[in-house]
């Protein structure tokens, strides 16, 4: 009985919702399902093996060049995070502690250089680091240098940076709102008591923040481990990460099932490493309480 | 206090330096009279925006841009206000994993939903098409419709729903009467971030599109020639002022929908 007035309570919810959550099932999760089922089907020549098997994962896991491709972009985006949201972080703290009257104003100037679009963002880095780019010239003009510097396209390292310039204002927003959040009496109170600015800004400061910095670490880790067009434009051989393994395969190599089994490895890799990111969240969480 | 704040505000003058790098290059090499992008510059022409004007394939793939990004952002912000107004206002079995599968997108990466969808429509024998772009978008576009949309339903005062409710206007009157006009500027703010998400998206668009293709999967196919750089910048320049523009906008209605709901007192009643 008092199931059934729970599903007439629900009925009006479930009206409103259903649409939306329908789509989802749909869209969302029968399609990430029938990846997991494919990642156990095998790809032979035009047809498909619909018989169970590991054999996608064991490739996987035996090919060193998709253990490299899965290491190098854990490895990049957690390296594109630290930097992102290390440098973020003193940018949120002036404009929350210092911005006075114009902070709606430097936010602003902040978000001005992202509404191009993100293909030719990535790409403008190739043009300042390529071998007739912006730095390479600059530097031969000035006689510094009689040959154009090679290393710094086409590499891991032009991933970072274009990476962790593309993804900015992600980390910038979430740490300035939650300095924001910050009860200023609790500062003052830190400093009569006792407290040196560098003692309060690291036992007050820093612990009230560290909600926004792991969301911010959430919001710039996840999209950059499966980006597509950085590795494409800036990374060459060197710096080509798992999600353009995932279109080889998919494409020319005619291969969706090893393409399915990479995009399940890198989901596992996403929510594992997220959940370790929400289990830190939910420590500081509780200390606030 | 103050002095403490010198080494910093070096800093994000250097750090303002860095994000603005890329940028500035843009306007550059658009009017730099040259095929070639490199420098020295060499000088002024308006000759790259002639040519824009002339590429019949980009304005088709921004017609195609524009039709899924208005149709996606409207269907988004759609599911947006079910979903917030349910989450809002009722409580029903299942709530919390409803709601936690319609904000999932945002926690997966593009790739991910982008492949998925694929091979659900391989699957299906069905053929790629602008609806398959727009229903990727759709799923994209929705979490950031509900969050926007759950704060201007968390916002409305409740009472003034009851009112009208007293004073006989029926549920479905009180909705488009009352309630609408209230969230108003939270609808506009939505259309328009999901207008720009789809616009702007890439991957999702990649994998999904048929033949038809949208702005940016056009842009990315002319990265691959040299010769097309130059009109590329043009390009890139005219969206950085086009969405400066569409920025205002938002920026203008997501204020008015900070001061509707702050202040209440003298939003309905006078």
């Amino acid at each position: 009985m008092k199931f059934g007035t729970q599903i007439k309570q629900s009925l009006d919810g479930w009206r409103l919702i259903g649409t939306p959550f329908i789509f989802g099932l749909l869209l969302l999760l029968t399609p990430i399902l029938l990846l997991v089922l494919l990642s156990f089907w095998t790809q032979e020549y035009l047809d498909l093996n619909r018989t169970f098997t590991f054999a996608n994962y064991k490739e996987i896991f035996s090919h060193p060049v998709f253990i490299t491709l899965i290491k190098r972009s854990v490895n990049i985006s957690l390296f594109v995070t630290a930097s992102t949201v290390l440098l973020a972080f003193p940018v949120a703290y002036y404009i929350s502690f210092y911005g006075g009257k114009r902070k709606a104003l430097l936010l602003f100037l902040i978000t001005i250089p992202f509404w191009t679009s993100y293909l030719l963002r990535i790409f403008l880095w190739k043009i300042i680091l390529g071998y007739n780019g912006v730095i390479n010239s600059g530097l031969i003009s000035l006689n510094f240098i009689q040959e154009p510097l090679t290393f710094i396209l086409y590499n891991s390292n032009a991933v970072v940076l274009a990476l962790a310039h593309a993804w900015a204002p992600f980390a910038i927003f979430p740490i300035y709102v939650s300095l924001e959040k910050i009860d200023r009496s609790l500062l003052e109170a830190g400093r009569d008591l006792g407290d040196t600015a560098v003692r309060s800004f690291f036992r007050i400061t820093l612990p009230l923040a560290m909600p926004g910095i792991i969301a911010a670490s959430l919001i710039v880790f996840i999209p950059t481990i499966g980006d597509y067009v950085t590795p494409k434009l800036v990374g060459g051989t060197e710096g080509m990460m798992v999600a353009n393994m995932i279109q080889v395969q998919f494409s020319k190599a005619n291969n969706a099932p090893l393409a399915a089994a990479l995009a399940i490895v890198s989901l596992s890799i996403v929510v594992l490493i997220s959940l370790v990111f929400l289990f830190f969240n939910r420590k500081y969480l509780r200390r606030q309480i | 206090m103050k002095k403490n704040s010198r080494p910093l505000l070096i800093y994000l003058f250097i750090y303002l330096g860095f994000l603005y790098a890329p940028v500035v290059l843009l306007p550059l090499f658009a009017f730099n009279d040259s095929a070639i992008i490199a420098f020295p510059l060499s000088g002024f022409t308006t000759d790259w925006f002639s040519w824009l004007m002339e590429d019949e394939s980009l304005f088709r793939a921004l017609k195609n841009s524009v039709l899924i990004a208005v149709t996606a952002s409207f269907i988004s912000t759609i599911f947006g206000v079910l979903t917030a107004r349910a989450m809002a206002r009722h409580r029903f079995l299942g709530k919390q994993s409803m709601f936690g599968l319609i904000m999932a997108p945002l926690f997966l990466p593009e790739i991910i939903v982008g492949v998925s969808i694929l091979i659900v429509l391989m699957q299906l024998g069905l053929a790629l098409s602008l609806w398959t772009v727009i229903a990727g978008h759709v799923l994209l576009a929705t979490p950031f419709s509900v969050s926007i949309l759950t704060t201007a339903f968390n916002n409305l005062d409740r009472s003034l729903e009851e009112a009208s409710l007293d004073l006989g206007e029926n549920r479905i009157g009180t909705f488009f009467r009352v309630i609408l006009p209230l969230v108003t500027p939270g609808l506009i703010s939505s259309l328009l971030i999901g207008f720009t998400i789809s616009l702007d998206e890439f991957v999702i668009a990649f994998f999904l599109t048929g033949t038809d293709p949208t702005l940016p999967v056009y842009i990315w196919s002319l990265l691959r020639f040299p010769s097309k750089l130059p009109v590329v910048m043009a390009l890139g320049f005219i969206l950085l002022v086009a969405s400066l523009v569409l920025l205002s906008i938002f920026e203008f209605y997501r204020r008015r929908s900070e001061s509707l709901a702050s202040g209440k007192e003298n939003s309905g009643i006078k």
